[in-house]
């Protein structure tokens, strides 16, 4: 399912909007001089309106400030922007043709009121509808509340105050974009050396807006996709919280099963709870739950009872999870656990991406606990292996672990959409057959025992979290427990036969095989290519599949002079490579500051490598 | 329905019952048994939901289908029981460890929910299966195994953990009274929403006697109030003695004494959505009142499951997304032509 993509901060965007008065413009020259400051090729584009100071809140008093920033060489300010601010909705109006398909919108709630979307023109309540911007991250801040907060104790009129609101604007852009302020720190407290309250004001504003964006908790930048060459078809932009709840909707209607999900809100994984929520409309039933292990208990509860059955959650959610982990393993209920993984241990970094909760989804619960584990490469990529992971967990009758992070999870990409019947059959093992019907009576080639769904006369058993024979009764003889605890073991090492090969980027054979999973594909990818196109001898080996692993994982290693594993964690990969594919030498790269990788430090990694 | 003939013996399972001997929890069970053959609900859908304890054992004594979960999790495993399939007649058997303490978030989120479920609060005030540790309803004072000296907390009263969460259906009886728990099951099963039933339950091993004061045949008609819809709260020997309002406090009264007359004594009224006289009647212990049982609080209000089906069924009528394929193509999408040239889609023109 690989295509190949480039998932690269190439450039972005930036449109500032609002009315004359609002300051957009002195904020559009402070970001793209704190830009430049900081390395980026910009280009800016102000966009007046023709009079000074058009009818407050009017479409034609509308003045914007796009800016296009980059790594590289940036030409143009961009046709169209990845990202506006809107003062208010004259300003959406007056942009809504400007934006990129699938963009991200940060509003000023407060001024998004029918006075204002009556200035505008605006028909109804719903500016971003009537614009035809459906699937784009609208993101409402309070700015004038904020602004109006943050100075409440300086003595000044409301008029002086609503003047730094481009301030709180800017420090949350600068928050989103990684920007330090210190530059416009400077810049305010020079420009106004002789009036101390303005400074005092724009600096605190400037502040609120930025530690707004450090509390908000969901914008993770917007990455942007380039496509070495675009496959003719329909596209449309897509996170990967939304494919991740796509896929399932998908998966449970290709198994003809209800959907339901059970999970409670965390940071980065609650919008995939708010993307199935809103699916009523294709009966997805969703259980916002009182905590996380009720997230679990009432999915294992659905499994139990015939639904596709989901959570969703981070991995502090995933740790509350483990026991209930440990009940569906025993219980052998079909179940897809999805952890967007954030930056940890504990409270750690909730916004911040990572891959250390790998050890965790493998191993993280009480006794003998085989789970099938999988990982997903980009946004859109979540869609398929969100429903790989239903239909392992359907017909093999086995938990599947999820594992997508925090940078796929909020970051999207352009994606050619599927089409269902193109998708491979899911076929749930529902027992038929009352006569030989047993709790745990298996499957000779799988191991996956038979479903059988309360309400269905013949079939009435019971199961739970002691051990088992294979009539359902609760068994302590020692044997028994072995047997089945070699049995569970063994379903899930089967699973192999529907994991397709592990393929190759480059040669077959070489000096290094750079070796990732998960969400960092796309800057694997990017290595890779810049480094074959300076003649390295290199190739990539990028991982879905982390239990069971791919039939010919030695064997595509045994063809390299040296592996390199790359991921963000301390060696997580590394050492399970170490322990089911054993012979090979391991040489790790790994970073864990709550960033993607660069491009730069993973060519510098594997250089160093082909150097020793 | 009325072909639904079944007997106690079709939901007994052929698995040995294997609690203390003299343990009340086979009295309770039996009570079920009956309860469930004559509900004209059929067998396959019934589903029993336990969490850890020895009252947990029970769905592998029943034949009905069953899961014996984790330790207090059973409200939120049946809860999703119940959603993903509301046909079913969802029972959840829990103890007042595994449903007071570790899944006490559960209980009060199940029962402020109210999801059709029947909940059975096996009440002995002890942990059995750990061999004898004081739980959350034991006594302030008591002496076991972890508080040798006797506990220094406050016990909780399942009942008013009910009200507090705004449930619709309490109810209480004791295992030595098993005509009286088959009524009360029978309601509570009837009842849409969640029905909580405490049973007072003596555990021979580990806190024997425990409920005696209230169970004692000497005094048993002084100290237990059985309440009937409908009819005053009267008991006593001779059900001379009754509760009354006196001053604005509930008291009890004697009738033919300080002028006390059978207009007096309260009538009980179950269905009151005002929770304040049941809270009152839950409250109530010995030695100043009688123990209250039977059906204390049975109130109609929206029901999760039913509600959860009826929004989707709404939402389904008035959008015009009916497949997946249809959701894919929803909202903003671009053509890429075999030339790779673009078109987006349109954007905003009206202004």
């Amino acid at each position: 399912m690989k295509e190949a993509k480039v998932i690269e901060l190439e450039e972005v965007a930036i449109r500032f909007s609002g009315d004359s008065g609002d300051g957009m413009q002195l904020t559009g020259t402070l970001f793209s001089d704190a830009s430049a400051l900081l390395g980026n090729d910009i280009s800016t584009f102000p966009d007046y309106p023709s009079e000074i100071r058009a009818p407050q809140g009017t479409v034609g008093g509308v003045s914007g400030f796009q800016v296009q920033f980059g790594h590289k060489a940036i030409h143009t300010p961009g046709d169209f922007a990845h990202v506006l601010v809107a003062m208010n909705p004259a300003a959406v109006k007056a942009n809504a043709r400007f934006m990129n398909p699938g963009g991200m919108i940060i509003y000023d709630r407060d001024a998004f009121n029918e006075k204002n979307l009556r200035k505008a023109n605006f028909q109804t309540d719903d500016p971003f509808t009537e614009c035809n911007l459906i699937d784009y991250n609208k993101i409402a801040v309070p700015i004038t509340t904020l602004t109006q907060e943050s100075l409440k104790d300086l003595g000044l009129d409301n008029k002086s105050i609503l003047r730094s609101k481009n301030m709180l604007a800017l420090g949350l852009v600068c928050w989103i974009f990684n920007r330090p302020l210190t530059y416009i720190e400077e810049y305010i407290q020079t420009k106004f050396a002789r009036k101390p309250l303005v400074v005092e004001s724009n600096l605190r504003v400037l502040h609120a807006g930025y530690n707004y964006g450090n509390n908000l908790q969901h914008t993770t930048p917007q990455y942007i996709v380039n496509p070495a060459r675009i496959e003719p078809g329909i596209y449309r932009n897509i996170n990967g919280n939304v494919a991740t709840a796509w896929g399932l909707i998908a998966a449970a209607e290709k198994a003809g099963l209800p959907l339901f999900v059970g999970s409670y809100p965390i940071t980065p994984a609650t919008e995939i709870l708010q993307a199935l929520s809103e699916r009523k409309d294709l009966g997805v039933k969703s259980f916002q739950a009182e905590d996380e292990i009720a997230g679990i208990t009432t999915a294992i509860g659905a499994a139990f009872a015939g639904n596709l059955a989901v959570t969703t959650t981070s991995g502090p959610g995933f740790a509350l999870k483990s026991e209930a982990i440990g009940l569906a393993v025993m219980a052998e209920l079909p179940l897809v656990i999805v952890n967007v993984q954030r930056g940890g241990p504990s409270t750690g970094l909730p916004t911040k991406t990572e891959q250390s909760d790998l050890l965790q989804a493998l191993y993280g619960r009480n006794g003998e606990s085989p789970v099938v584990v999988l990982a997903a490469s980009t946004p859109s990529d979540c869609f398929w292996y969100a429903y790989k992971s239903a239909k392992i967990a359907l017909e093999r009758m086995v938990p599947v672990v999820l594992l997508t992070d925090g940078f796929l999870g909020n970051g999207s990409e352009p994606w050619k959409l599927p089409v269902m019947k193109d998708l491979p059959e899911i076929t749930p093992r529902i027992a038929r057959d009352p006569a030989v019907y047993k709790a745990y009576r298996r499957d000779e080639k799988t191991l996956a025992r038979e479903w059988a769904i309360p309400g269905t006369d013949g079939f009435q058993h019971r199961i739970g979290g002691l051990e088992k024979n294979v009539a359902g009764n609760v068994s302590h003889d020692p044997e028994n427990h072995q047997k089945n605890c070699e049995i569970r073991k063994d379903k899930v090492e089967r699973v192999v036969e529907m994991v397709p090969d592990l393929e190759v980027c480059g040669d077959d054979t070489g000096d290094v095989l750079i070796v990732g999973w998960g969400g960092t594909y796309g800057h694997m990818l990017s290595t890779l290519r810049e480094l074959r196109q300076e003649g390295k001898n290199v190739s990539l080996a990028h991982f879905n599949y982390i239990m069971p692993l791919p039939a010919n994982t030695a064997e595509v290693f045994s063809r390299f002079k040296k592996i390199i594993v790359c991921e963000l964690n301390l060696g997580q990969f590394a050492s399970y490579l170490r322990d089911k594919v054993p012979g090979f030498e391991y040489h790790q790269h790994n970073k864990v500051q709550g960033l993607p990788f660069t491009v730069k430090e993973l060519k510098a990694a594997v250089n160093k490598l082909l150097e020793d | 329905m009325s072909e639904l003939k079944y007997t106690i013996k079709d939901f007994k399972s052929e698995n040995e019952v294997r609690w203390c001997p003299g343990c009340g929890d086979y009295a309770i069970m039996n009570a079920v048994q009956r309860t469930m053959a004559e509900m004209g609900i059929r067998h396959e859908n019934y589903a029993v939901i336990s969490g850890i304890g020895c009252s947990s054992r029970f769905p592998y004594y029943m034949s009905t289908y069953g899961f014996h979960t984790i330790h207090g999790r059973a409200m939120a495993v049946a809860s999703g029981v119940k959603c993903a399939n509301p046909d079913l007649s969802v029972w959840v058997i829990t103890g007042d460890g595994d449903g007071m303490a570790i899944g006490g978030n559960h209980f009060i989120h199940l029962v402020r929910r109210n999801i059709d479920i029947n909940l059975i609060l096996f009440n002995n005030k002890i942990y059995g299966l750990t061999k004898g540790q004081y739980s959350p309803t034991t006594d302030r004072g008591f002496k076991t195994k972890t508080s040798p000296f006797g506990t220094i907390e406050e016990a909780f009263v399942p009942g008013q953990l009910v009200i507090g969460s705004r449930g619709n259906f309490f109810a209480r009886t004791i295992d030595t009274n098993i005509k009286l728990s088959q009524e009360v099951f029978t309601e509570a099963a009837k009842h849409p929403g969640t029905s909580v039933v405490e049973v007072l339950q003596n555990c021979v091993i580990f806190n024997d006697g425990i409920h005696d004061a209230i169970t004692d045949p000497q005094y048993k008609a002084d100290r237990q109030l059985i309440l009937r819809q409908g009819e005053p709260m009267l008991f006593g020997e001779e059900n001379q003695k009754g509760l009354a309002f006196v001053k604005g406090k509930l008291k009890v009264v004697t009738i033919g004494e300080n002028g006390i007359t059978p207009d007096d004594i309260l009538v009980h009224d179950a269905t009151d959505p005002d929770p304040s006289l049941h809270l009152a009647l839950v409250n109530m212990h010995l030695p100043d009142f009688p123990v209250a049982f039977g059906v204390i609080r049975n109130v109609e209000a929206p029901v999760y499951d039913q509600d959860m089906e009826t929004q989707i069924s709404e939402i389904k009528k008035i959008s015009n997304i009916t497949c997946m394929d249809e959701l894919l193509h929803s909202g903003n999408t671009w053509v890429v032509e075999d030339d790779g040239e673009v078109h987006s889609s349109e954007g905003c023109r009206r202004h």
